[in-house]
């Protein structure tokens, strides 16, 4: 039977359709049930996301590997941004299921101070999230670079920095003699994609946009390895490996600077487009690109609903209706958010 | 104008101080309990690289974890498990026979594409 078990209801009301079976509200309900087609569409995504990692196999990244910098401190530390952004959201999930508790307390002043917490969280996550979009499009130092034979393998080891460039042949612009200090990785990747690099004498030379030439004045690199990604006639990846084909030593140093010196355009990719990307195949940059992206748009719309239903709070208009339901209905949205990032931190950056 | 035709259910969620102080001591509990796994995930991660012979238990181990979190968020901060019986499972069966099948039959085709892609593309 209908109705709920402690405000028994007469049956004219019961059959005229005043009561919920559910004893919820219809905007809690209607709130629930977009929550469920929205997680059916994040469901739906991860699923394909794991269909085409299963595919791709071993040419597929390794979260762990793409995503290991930390503002201000660099490289080589593994996960721990991705788990302070989940840090974050838990944080202001906290601070919203607070604020709907304070609401069943009809304390608004309480209400107002944990929304105002979730907000700022909320922007702390979409902030971060903007980072490392930004780190993952820009990439390494390194890139993803095509050997001889046409295969394509990542590059580990440390990337020797660049001090200066010295023209040794003037240009348009620059005079023989000019020390280039500003933007030096950015124009070094540019001439090595534009097929502008030689190496004389143990020191790359660089032909500028204006026609000048500036020898790099750069610290030698360590390459400790070299990890086929994808299949050249040489080296070939199977569907089934598991375990990846490795060029070490020497040979990976000669490799990766035959490669680069080639003056063939476009044998190394740097970050990540929707066409290609360093860390693996399309479909990777992609399905980061769609699963981050559809999530970081509906963290920035929980965060403008937020702020929408902290004024309707702060002017009153819930105190005087005598109960916060819209807080909570907000704090639903929110939380599913959350709910949703557990799941893609899960399935993106950890497995 | 005054609507006869809703009944107010939010009311029925009022507590008063008492009950708050111990719903927010199992809000706390919950968040610790959150981080917890969340640690426990990343410091695996960092430690067991993905060509160790244990990883296919941790990949398990993180994906029934991260259950666990969805369920305390589900359950707790969205409330569905104070909510009436007959709403809770309205919510959860339906999305769970929907995304059941949806991982059944994807894991299946997956098969049939890899087996495909074997026999006429040789790979």
């Amino acid at each position: 039977m209908a109705g709920h078990a402690s405000n028994p209801t007469d049956s004219a009301t019961l059959w005229g359709g005043k009561v919920s079976p559910f004893s919820t509200s219809y905007g809690k309900l209607m709130m629930w049930f977009f929550l469920v087609s929205d997680a059916l569409t994040f469901g739906g995504l991860l699923v394909s996301y794991g269909f085409t990692r299963h595919d791709a196999q071993v040419s597929w990244p390794i979260g762990e590997e793409t995503f290991n910098s930390l503002p201000f401190l660099g490289h080589g530390y593994p996960l721990i941004y991705v788990a302070l952004m989940t840090f974050i959201l838990i944080v202001s999930s906290v601070t919203m299921v607070l604020a709907v508790e304070a609401g069943h307390r009809m304390d608004k002043k309480g209400v107002m101070k944990w929304m105002v917490a979730t907000i700022i969280g909320g922007f702390f996550f979409v902030g971060s999230q903007a980072w490392e979009w930004y780190h993952f499009i820009h990439g390494s130092e390194f890139g993803k670079v095509e050997l001889a034979d046409g295969s394509r393998a990542i590059v580990k080891g440390h990337f020797g920095e660049i001090k200066n460039f010295t023209v040794v042949e003037a240009g348009h612009h620059h005079k023989k003699g000019e020390v280039i200090k500003d933007d030096l990785l950015h124009e070094f990747h540019h001439a090595i994609l534009d097929g502008n690099v030689t190496m004389q004498g143990g020191t790359y030379m660089v032909k500028m946009h204006d026609g000048s030439v500036a020898k790099v004045n750069k610290e030698k690199d360590h390459i400790d390895k070299l990890v086929i990604k994808e299949s050249g006639s040489k080296y070939v990846v199977k569907s089934g490996d598991k375990t990846p084909i490795l060029i070490t030593g020497h040979d990976a140093e000669k490799m990766y600077t035959e490669a680069i010196t080639s003056g063939e355009r476009n044998r190394v990719i740097y970050g990540a487009d929707l066409q290609q990307n360093e860390y693996g195949p399309a479909q990777y940059g992609q399905f980061f690109f769609f699963i981050t992206g559809f999530h970081g748009f509906h963290v920035f719309s929980g965060v403008i609903i937020n702020i929408i239903i902290f004024l309707g709070v702060a002017r009153g208009l819930y105190h005087g209706r005598g109960h916060y339901e819209m807080v909570e209905k907000t704090g639903l949205y929110w939380h599913f958010v959350d709910l949703v990032w557990v799941f893609v931190f899960t399935f993106f950056y950890l497995v | 104008m005054e609507r006869d035709d809703i009944i107010e259910y939010s009311l029925h969620a009022h507590h008063d101080e008492e009950q708050g102080k111990k719903i927010r001591r199992k809000i706390w509990m919950v968040t610790a309990i959150l981080t917890a796994i969340t640690a426990v995930e990343v410091i695996t991660g960092i430690f067991v690289k993905q060509h160790s012979s244990i990883w296919e238990l941790v990949k398990w181990a993180f994906i029934i974890l991260t259950l666990f979190k969805a369920g305390y968020i589900v359950l707790v901060f969205m409330h569905l498990g104070d909510e009436k019986k007959s709403l809770k499972y309205m919510i959860l069966i339906p999305y769970f026979i929907f995304i059941l099948y949806l991982i059944f039959i994807l894991i299946v085709e997956a098969l049939a594409v890899d087996s495909a892609l074997k026999q006429y593309m040789g790979l």
